[in-house]
């Protein structure tokens, strides 16, 4: 299943050193490996979850990481805030 | 003579006298619960009623470091977090297998959302490494994470700040043991996340639960259009009722359910779609065919219906946030506008043909 084609996921192969991290932590096989360095593959299937962004040692990615979730986005839209997964009950939930 | 008791936990007797602990596992520096890898009733039952949003947010064990099978120092370190619907998923998995668990203070949420807020992370899972003492139980420095981990963990900075070297493990806790057996390699199955008929399923309970808002709003409405009509309470306030209810209906649980084989890539889409095929199947067969009164039915239902198709992107393991800013700021003004000219011409409806 594929998703809109607003993705923001950037990487810059001159940083890239190869570590092969964010193939490993991608869960949708956004990325393939060529002359030793990754490289954007399905540029398409991405969902900005952010762990190759969080994963790579030399910040040579960017990818707009957040939860695709609306009511994280209308929880923010209200609260003129990042889109937030929480209630505001202070225990850190979700409101599900 | 003063003996130092470092306290580890859960130090035997653990916390609680939890029903999924079995005796316990020695270390160099105190006893360990050993987990039960079979679930009972009790932990199926737990499990239906938060999947319907019963005690969700408070289902959760205690973090710490807990022991499966009977591990040595040698043994795999696997992490997690400390809801037990997934804490249950994992040690169901672990039979047979010796391991070490080491779970997080998710505050009793999941990995994957966990890690999207940040709690499943960097700074969490240093602390509990230093909280439970995990160099003086095992002898080597790797961690097992779940993949999913790796929104909010980041491997170099743990190895930094803690010694201690993550290696991202399957998504799913049911690859353990052939990830763990094949010599921590692991397949592109194991590394995929999926979207499955039965993965949707599950999270319709909670999407249904979900609509409540929209469910008293939607009655009270009904209650209003039948007030301000001539006959109360006969068929017209039924059919009203059965035709929102089935609006919610496609938008919360027929969209999530058929989602692959629904065009569109926009959940806004998809969901107005269900909406429109619901309200123009329930007109044709129900309803006198007259384009003002279908109007207003229709601007009702598939705006609620899309809406509540938008929600559903939070339970989906593929939409992006860009993808879900753009689908609010485009469809909720209409979505909001389509029902708001739905209630007033209903009301007009109402008022003036007293039908």
């Amino acid at each position: 299943m594929k998703y809109l084609k607003t993705i923001t996921l950037e990487l810059n192969s001159q940083k890239c050193i190869g570590c092969r991290m964010c193939l490993e932590v991608c869960p949708h096989q956004v990325f393939g490996f060529e002359n030793k360095k990754a490289f954007i593959k399905n540029k398409d299937q991405c969902m900005e979850c952010g762990a190759c962004d969080k994963n790579c040692p030399v910040h040579a990615i960017s990818a707009g990481k957040g939860v695709g979730c609306a009511a994280a986005v209308i929880n923010g839209m209200l609260r003129k805030t990042e889109p937030s997964c929480d209630c505001g009950n202070g225990n850190g939930g979700c409101c599900g | 003579m003063k003996l130092e008791i470092k306290k580890i936990e859960p130090l035997l007797p653990p916390v609680g006298n939890e029903q999924w602990i079995e005796g316990s596992v020695s270390t160099k520096i105190g006893k360990v619960g050993k987990i039960k890898t079979k679930l009972d009733w009790k932990d199926t039952l737990g499990g239906f009623k938060v999947r319907w949003g019963m005690n969700r947010m408070n289902y959760r064990i205690e973090p710490g470091i807990y022991a499966a099978g009977n591990p040595s120092p040698d043994s795999p370190v696997l992490v997690s977090a400390n809801y037990k619907l997934t804490f249950d998923i994992l040690r169901k998995n672990l039979s047979g297998i010796d391991a070490w668990v080491l779970i997080l203070d998710t505050k009793g949420v999941n990995v994957w959302c966990a890690a999207g807020k940040g709690t499943f992370g960097t700074k969490e899972l240093v602390n509990r490494i230093k909280k439970v003492h995990l160099e003086k139980i095992v002898s080597h420095n790797t961690l097992i994470l779940p993949q999913l981990g790796a929104v909010g963990v980041s491997a170099f900075e743990t190895a930094k700040k803690s010694g201690f070297k993550v290696v991202y493990g399957p998504v799913r806790a049911d690859d353990l043991s052939e990830y763990l057996k094949n010599g921590l390699q692991k397949t592109e199955k194991m590394s995929r996340v999926f979207f499955h008929l039965k993965d949707r399923l599950a999270v319709v309970p909670i999407e249904l639960v979900g609509t409540k808002k929209i469910f008293i709003i939607l009655s009270a409405l009904c209650v209003l259009f039948e007030l301000i009509s001539t006959q109360v309470f006969g068929a017209a306030f039924w059919k009203d009722y059965a035709l929102f209810m089935g609006g919610i209906l496609s938008g919360a649980v027929l969209t999530p359910i058929l989602l692959p084989l629904i065009p569109f890539r926009s959940f806004a889409l998809k969901g107005f779609l269900m909406g429109t095929i619901w309200v123009s199947f329930f007109t044709y067969f129900f309803l006198p065919h007259l384009p003002l009164p279908f109007a207003a039915d229709f601007l009702l239902t598939a705006s609620v219906s899309s809406y509540l198709a938008v929600n559903f992107t939070g339970a989906t393991t593929f939409t992006s946030l860009s993808g879900v800013k753009k689908e609010l700021k485009i469809g909720l003004p209409l979505m909001l506008g389509g029902f708001g000219i739905g209630i007033i011409l209903k009301l007009l409806i109402r008022l003036l043909v007293l039908s």
